[in-house]
């Protein structure tokens, strides 16, 4: 190869390589339309933005968790076999089996409507209409003792409807409430005087039978 | 007899520095080898593996592992969910070694099932305060100047979460195997986001799935700028189904949940959404009844994968006890056993990559005279945090939490090599 034509060559990749650079922008992709992004963008904050338009009461709610939901969450939410209770709770948060439920813990309403709507009923998702959202929403809010058996959730009142639990979260505090696990030197020698079995899983036995420990001959 | 001076060495080591008890263990065994009886037949018999063919190269067009191996596999425990598609698995951390986790042993766990997507049929839409929504294809993104490689462990928050209230579950599969690590292959998320052009007002971003759970969650914007990536390859190839085929997001040091697969979308908003996942599930329920939010950091933790239930010892003399460590945090400095339940400790060995946000693999070689073991591992990440032992966390944080529970492990050697899991004082 003539010195001519490599250096051309070393010119042609050099201006292959700054292409993607041109206006910060890379080019790829194509913008979304409208109509793409009503399709997938169906999330509801707390404060009720992403709610569509529409309404549901406590009455027809029932009939709609009757028939969508109560397989698995119980005819009054109380939850079948190890599905996910929905009622009820209050006042357990910190006994030794606490109920963490729509009533009892869920600190807002939007959590539930925007999950019913992306994935509910359970293996049949986006099948409910958006008023049969704001009805199922409603009931289950009844349930809790949050709404009255004659109220209409919409839209509109949405954001109004508070959950009793909210103010029981604060922000991740463990650089400041654990602070003390950071340490310098951890102890290496003579830590403690004793250290006896105090629990043992096979007393439990749960363990499922394929994966047990394996015993020695 | 000689001894193996590899094995000198590691009796000095490890046993030399433990004091009253190691020296004990030290003196039981020495290290002279077996002398045999009866000529051993795979040696003087020719085996049919040695005089026949074996398999020709199209025999497995794509490897599998040798069926000596069928129990490596991943296991789930049915009492824990409702239903199989909206539950968990474990990676067999006791079988593994090294860092990398292999593709098919990655743990799952799926809200909505693990879908099969056509790649030509996936899209990734970033909406929201952005200056322009933009769709892509996987063949654009694969086009995308950055290309990365990086390694990252994944934790489930609830890893451990069945051994808030005392030793429940006999096998570190199932006590600590929602974790896994593996070089991951994409683009930085902060290259998709400046493609559209976030708003001065986008703090946070969502993933979504496109899966049956729609699964989101809300991630702040400096994290998705830091070193979020979006992701389509894992461990040299293409991601696994169960693992978000054809695309994930990887929020490093982060909770797995976070951890968005099959992403088909990122809205870019000013607030955080409080999805099902940030609130009802994945909050850290303390004792006074108050509960923590968007805990993200995985702490610091380590493990002993062996000995431990499902691999007990089965010889005295030398044998390897050998485990993994990890922070959200940074790097692993350093990992300290203790065999006696924590009266005295050694530093461990740590041996190949120590990468940030990735599993660190540590061993000690020990040479162990049948005595009965309490063996604990503690890790100590790069910001000085010491792995707490699971009372000190139960101090903080009570019995309720579910999630994030980091505490040391103790194994119980028995004297015939069985071992358990065990709580001690």
């Amino acid at each position: 190869m003539s010195k001519f034509r490599k250096v051309a060559g070393l010119a042609l990749f050099a201006a292959l390589i700054a292409a993607p650079a041109l206006a910060g922008k890379v080019g790829l992709g194509r913008e979304a339309l409208p109509e793409e992004i009503a399709a997938w963008d169906i999330d509801v904050r707390p404060d009720g933005a992403g709610l569509p338009p529409g309404k549901g009461s406590v009455k027809d709610g029932e009939q709609l968790y009757l028939q969508q939901c109560a397989t698995c969450h119980g005819e009054f939410g109380e939850g079948a076999g190890r599905w996910p209770v929905l009622v009820g709770g209050q006042g357990t948060l910190k006994s030794e089996g606490p109920e963490k439920t729509i009533g009892s813990f869920w600190p807002y309403a939007s959590t539930t409507f925007d999950y019913i709507k992306r994935a509910m009923p359970y293996g049949n998702a986006r099948s409910l209409s958006d008023d049969d959202v704001y009805a199922i929403t409603a009931f289950l809010l009844n349930q809790n003792g949050i709404v009255k058996d004659d109220f209409v959730l919409s839209k509109e009142n949405f954001s109004k409807v508070k959950l009793p639990n909210e103010q029981a979260f604060y922000h991740d505090d463990r650089e400041k409430a654990e602070r003390h696990f950071w340490q310098k030197d951890p102890c290496m020698k003579n830590c403690k005087a004793d250290a006896k079995v105090t629990g043992r899983a096979r007393m439990v036995d749960v363990t499922p039978e394929d994966g047990k420990s394996i015993k020695v001959e | 007899m000689d001894q193996d001076p590899q094995f000198q060495k590691s009796r000095r080591g490890f046993l030399g520095g433990l004091g009253a008890t190691a020296a004990g263990l030290s003196l039981a065994q020495t290290g002279s080898a077996r002398s045999a009886t009866k000529p051993d037949p795979v040696i003087t018999e020719i085996q049919d593996w040695n005089r026949y063919l074996g398999d020709g190269v199209a025999a497995n067009p794509y490897g599998k592992p040798s069926k000596f191996e069928k129990n490596v596999v991943r296991r789930d425990v049915e009492w824990l969910t409702a239903s199989r598609e909206s539950s968990v698995n474990f990676t067999p951390l006791h079988a593994l070694d090294g860092i990398i986790t292999p593709n098919g042993l990655c743990f799952e766990r799926h809200h909505g099932g693990s879908p099969e997507i056509d790649p030509s049929k996936h899209r990734l839409m970033i909406n929201g305060l952005v200056d322009k929504p933009l769709v892509f294809s996987m063949d654009d993104l694969k086009r995308f100047p950055g290309r990365v490689n990086k390694v990252f462990f994944l934790e489930c928050a609830a890893n451990g979460g069945m051994e808030w209230k005392g030793a429940q579950l006999n096998g570190c599969q199932f006590t600590h195997g929602m974790v896994h690590n593996v070089m991951y292959t994409g683009i930085p998320l902060k290259v998709l986001l400046d493609e559209a052009g976030v708003k001065t007002n986008g703090k946070w971003v969502m993933p979504e799935g496109a899966d049956s759970s729609a699964m989101t969650r809300s991630i702040p914007i400096e994290k998705a700028m830091q070193d979020c990536l979006v992701v389509w390859g894992m461990n040299g190839e293409a991601l696994r189904q169960e693992q978000g085929y054809p695309l994930r997001i990887v929020v490093p040091g982060w909770e797995g949940n976070m951890w968005v697969k099959w992403l088909r979308r990122i809205e870019v908003g000013d607030q955080p959404w409080h999805h099902r996942e940030e609130t009802s599930k994945y909050t850290d329920l303390l004792a006074d009844g108050r509960s923590r939010r968007f805990t993200w950091i995985m702490d610091a933790k380590s493990v002993v994968t062996n000995p431990s239930p499902q691999a007990p010892l089965t010889q005295k003399g030398p044998n390897v006890l050998s485990g993994l460590a990890w922070s959200g945090r940074g790097t692993i400095r350093r990992v300290d056993v203790t065999i006696d339940g924590g009266k005295n400790w050694q530093t461990a060995r740590i041996d190949g990559p120590v990468l940030p946000m990735s599993l660190t693999r540590f061993y000690v070689d020990i040479n162990w005279d049948g005595r009965e073991m309490l063996i604990q591992s503690r890790a100590m990440d790069e910001t000085g945090y010491v792995q707490p032992t699971k009372d000190e966390l139960r101090k903080v944080r009570g019995l309720n939490s579910i999630y994030h529970n980091n505490g040391i492990q103790t194994w119980l050697v028995r004297s015939n090599g069985e071992t358990e899991n065990v709580e001690i004082s």
